[in-house]
């Protein structure tokens, strides 16, 4: 019955949906920190940096930033991100596309989370005598990260589903793959059920425990 | 913490000689970064004035390419929404049904759907298309993309409108009861009219998401959208590929901004209501709603069904 799938690396394709995930996570919650550092911070110039990118980045549509990384940064800026073979330098292409883009959530996520710290507890930490890096540090940020947890997982579940768009220019993952199953055998159902199924095994115990891990250790208020 | 100015004090001489002395090296960074844009594009004479000139001058960059583009984005987009909706209603209203077994059933699409990239539900829908259907080889792809998106949306949708009937007071179903109405009554004549309103800038901000999901159609189903003309206007004005991008981003963010600032002021508008419930979803909701996995409680997983809870 599922003689189809010989001869298609199904693993191999779906190996790198993982890996274009958890890179494009990194990168994306290092400048997506940066980003919420620069909305929160004291200097005009820096939020209004901050607010500006996040309002245009989020209303850009992903696919156009990924056909724009090979479109316009490759074929016609010739960035090659250090990388000499096609394979190579689409795929870098992909998870610098994807980075740009999820910063923009992983930002409005860690914002939130700030959000939910109540004015009191700041004030309270001042009024006792912290400094500003002992009032964020000891006060601030652990209750903000505890209630982060959910936002930032709907924002992984999210990106997961997103590096799909990586096909466009031409990186091999599941979505690449199904697309050339769906040309050359016939069975539509079944292939589609299997790369269905794939994206369910990703993306929904991901969702269920990162749903029980935001429960355990949000703040009763 | 609702004002970023609790954060740290209002600043001092030294506090303002040093955020002073950030601006200036922020400044320098930045305008680092824009030089070397510049200059790379400035190397690949895709600065030059005849790259640009037919975005401005002539109309037929606009009437040839970019906006039958935007017309189909606009067309895929709101026949989505419009098919979406009322199957996301039922959905979401079949979510909250006391039977179990329509509760586990309507749970169970709408999982599933949530879990699934968009992408791969349009890839399934052109290709079925073509198989079982005789929808012609040019609509195709307008069907692939709507069918697609009403797919995944009306699963996203069908969980706004339980969020928005969930959100409600439990006190209009213990009123609705007591003045004797029965539960399909105290649906359509109480809650589903007030979680509408609640639900509103939810909505709106979900059709950003569809807005932007149709450039899909156009990167790999051949679907002729506003993305997708960026490649026949390039090779006809000269290579103009940056000019071409920033031309249809700016669309795009003028039409996705629009939607997203009318949602926002929808929020704080119902918000500042006093007439409703003073139930709201946010504008801001639907990432999480988006989510599989999410909100799934006790309840749901064939726990006692009661109509709205807080």
């Amino acid at each position: 019955m599922f003689d189809f799938l010989e001869g298609y690396d199904l693993l191999g394709a779906f190996w790198t949906t993982v890996r274009l995930t958890v890179l494009s996570a990194v990168g994306a919650l290092i400048w997506g920190t940066v980003l919420a550092a620069m909305r929160v911070s004291p200097v005009p110039l820096m939020r209004g940096f901050g607010t500006t990118y996040v309002n245009v980045v989020r209303n850009i549509p992903l696919t156009v930033i990924i056909v724009f990384t090979s479109l316009g940064l490759f074929q016609t800026l010739g960035v090659t991100l250090g990388a000499r073979d096609f394979t190579t330098i689409n795929f870098r292409l992909a998870v610098l596309g994807l980075t740009v883009y999820t910063a923009a959530f992983v930002c409005e996520a860690l914002r939130s989370g700030i959000n939910t710290v109540p004015v009191g507890q700041m004030e309270a930490a001042r009024a006792i005598g912290l400094t500003f890096p002992q009032a964020l540090g000891y006060i601030v940020l652990p209750q903000a990260f505890r209630s982060v947890v959910a936002p930032l997982a709907n924002v992984l579940i999210a990106l997961t589903k997103n590096t799909t768009v990586a096909a466009a220019i031409g990186v091999a993952e599941a979505a690449a793959l199904m697309r050339v199953m769906i040309e050359n055998e016939a069975q539509l159902i079944l292939i589609s059920a299997v790369f269905a199924f794939g994206f369910i095994c990703l993306t929904l115990p991901a969702g269920l425990f990162l749903g029980w891990v935001s429960k355990k250790v949000s703040v009763k208020r | 913490m609702t004002s970023e100015s609790v954060l740290y004090d209002t600043p001092g001489p030294r506090a303002k000689r040093r955020n002073r002395l950030y601006t200036a090296l922020f400044l320098v960074a930045l305008a680092g970064v824009l030089w070397w844009v510049f200059r790379s594009l400035a190397d690949k004479n895709q600065l030059e004035w005849a790259k640009w000139r037919p975005f401005f001058t002539d109309a037929g960059a606009w009437n040839t390419f970019l906006l039958p583009g935007l017309r189909n984005t606009l067309k895929a987009a709101s026949l989505a929404i419009v098919i979406a909706l009322p199957l996301g209603a039922l959905f979401g209203v079949a979510r909250l049904s006391e039977h179990r077994a329509v509760r586990g059933a309507a749970g169970t699409v709408v999982e599933f759907f949530r879990a699934i990239p968009v992408l791969i539900l349009m890839l399934f829908a052109n290709a079925a298309y073509a198989e079982f259907t005789d929808v012609s080889p040019d609509d195709r792809p307008l069907y692939a993309v709507v069918t697609g998106l009403v797919l995944y949306n009306g699963s996203v949708l069908a969980e706004i409108v339980r969020a928005g009937i969930q959100a409600l007071p439990a006190g209009q179903t213990d009123a609705a009861k007591a003045i004797g109405m029965r539960k399909n009554q105290v649906m359509r004549f109480v809650l589903l009219p007030q979680s509408v309103t609640a639900m509103l800038p939810a909505i709106v901000s979900q059709l950003v998401v569809i807005v932007k999901d149709t450039a899909l159609g156009g990167a790999l189903l051949g679907f002729s959208e506003l993305l997708a003309s960026v490649r026949p206007m390039s090779a006809n004005y000269g290579a103009n590929t940056i000019a071409s991008f920033t031309v249809v981003t700016v669309i795009f963010v003028a039409v996705n901004f629009t939607l997203t600032t009318f949602a926002n002021w929808l929020e704080a508008r119902l918000r500042r209501g006093k007439r409703s419930t003073g139930a709201v979803l946010g504008a801001d909701t639907v990432e999480e709603l988006a989510t599989p996995g999410e909100h799934v409680t006790h309840e749901d997983l064939g726990g006692p069904g009661d109509l709205p809870k807080r």
